[in-house]
């Protein structure tokens, strides 16, 4: 078994020369853009998304999530902070292109994620955060276990209104217990 | 009329950062573990003078880029460095940030002299940087810091569970929030 393939997806190195574009264009779809950045929502050209993959980090470069049937890239997802001490990652993830959202996509990608997490980095706990009002991510996270964690009040401005920030996290004992029943 | 003084408590003071004549002893809190597993859920290890220089240059890049403010705490009487405070992470389109207060020996601590540097930290965000919010972080066993905090507004907002593991144990990290119209700009200080 290859463990960054999951159902539907597998979870690829990121291709700074062929992968600029998605997110480049998702830099032009505000609605994308907010529930995946808290930085401005600003549009940029692949070529300025390309130098800065090529300038990050490996580690905080994360996965590309391509589809099992044709290798389409839809996504991205990582681990992108790890406190090594403590065994505990934060993830994010985000699936750019909008005719994969709602349709298992983002989980089946999740699950591969967390299986390298708790099996190959051997991580004690899992974090992660996101704008309040994405019922998509939330319904997505719980299916694989994780809880909520609390609220950070009014943590972002938007549309002349304050917004939540929602916190939930995975411990290893829940995923095992999760992934046992499933 | 403006408030004539952001940066002058009764018996403390916020003043710049200087590595050259602060390095030394902020180099020795170091070496006090109590101290750092009470400040943060950092790896707790000593730090040289050199190591406290470095990390101050790193924190005046911060500063140049007005993403974060930081400032020593000295007392007034003799000008003694006692800790530091600073605001950080600071995202200006949404007007939050997060804070961090730090008093290095701990003959200087429950003398309220936090309080007085919450105090003037917290007018500083509210009142000169206009922020609609800050954030603490802080670890289920520091319950002199949660109480610290919950004094001048701030709520309990998120519970990393299990996060922090340390002599064996594990506790969970606390996030708390305050948001500017929860400021309690005349809390009375403890004992």
């Amino acid at each position: 078994m290859d463990i960054l393939t999951g159902r539907l997806t597998r979870l690829t190195a990121v291709n700074a020369d062929t992968d600029a574009e998605l997110i480049a264009r998702g830099s032009c779809d505000s609605q994308f853009w907010r529930l995946a950045h808290t930085d401005p929502a600003l549009p940029v050209l692949p070529k300025y998304v390309k130098q800065q993959l090529e300038e990050r980090s490996l580690d905080l470069q994360g996965f590309a999530i391509r589809t099992l049937t044709d290798d389409r890239l839809i996504g991205y997802i990582g681990l992108y902070t790890i406190f090594w001490p403590q065994r505990e990652a934060i993830m994010g993830i985000n699936i750019g292109e909008r005719d994969f959202w709602g349709k298992g996509y983002g989980t089946d990608a999740l699950r591969v994620l967390l299986r390298f997490g708790f099996e190959e980095l051997n991580l004690r706990r899992v974090s992660l955060s996101f704008l309040e009002g994405n019922e998509r991510a939330m319904r997505s996270y719980e299916k694989c276990g994780f809880r909520l964690e609390g609220r950070e009040r009014n943590a972002w401005a938007y549309d002349g209104r304050r917004w939540d920030e929602i916190y939930m996290g995975l411990l290893r004992e829940e995923w095992q217990e999760t992934n046992n029943e499933q | 009329m403006l408030t004539d003084q952001l940066f002058e408590g009764q018996r403390i003071r916020l003043a710049p950062p200087d590595a050259e004549r602060d390095a030394e002893l902020v180099a020795k809190w170091t070496h006090d573990p109590e101290y750092l597993r009470l400040l943060s859920a950092d790896i707790a290890k000593p730090l040289s003078p050199f190591q406290i220089k470095k990390q101050y240059e790193e924190m005046d890049k911060e500063a140049e880029k007005h993403d974060a403010f930081n400032f020593a705490v000295r007392l007034k009487e003799d000008d003694r460095l006692i800790g530091f405070a600073r605001l950080f992470r600071i995202e200006w389109t949404h007007a939050t940030g997060s804070l961090q207060i730090g008093l290095g020996d701990r003959n200087d601590r429950g003398k309220g002299y936090g309080t007085e540097v919450l105090r003037l930290l917290l007018r500083y965000a509210f009142e000169e940087l206009n922020l609609y919010r800050l954030a603490a972080t802080t670890a289920e066993y520091n319950t002199g810091a949660i109480r610290f905090f919950e004094r001048v507004g701030f709520v309990v907002e998120v519970r990393r569970r299990q996060a922090i593991q340390r002599d064996g144990k594990r506790w969970d990290a606390v996030m708390l929030g305050l948001l500017r119209d929860e400021w309690k700009r005349e809390m009375i200080s403890e004992e």
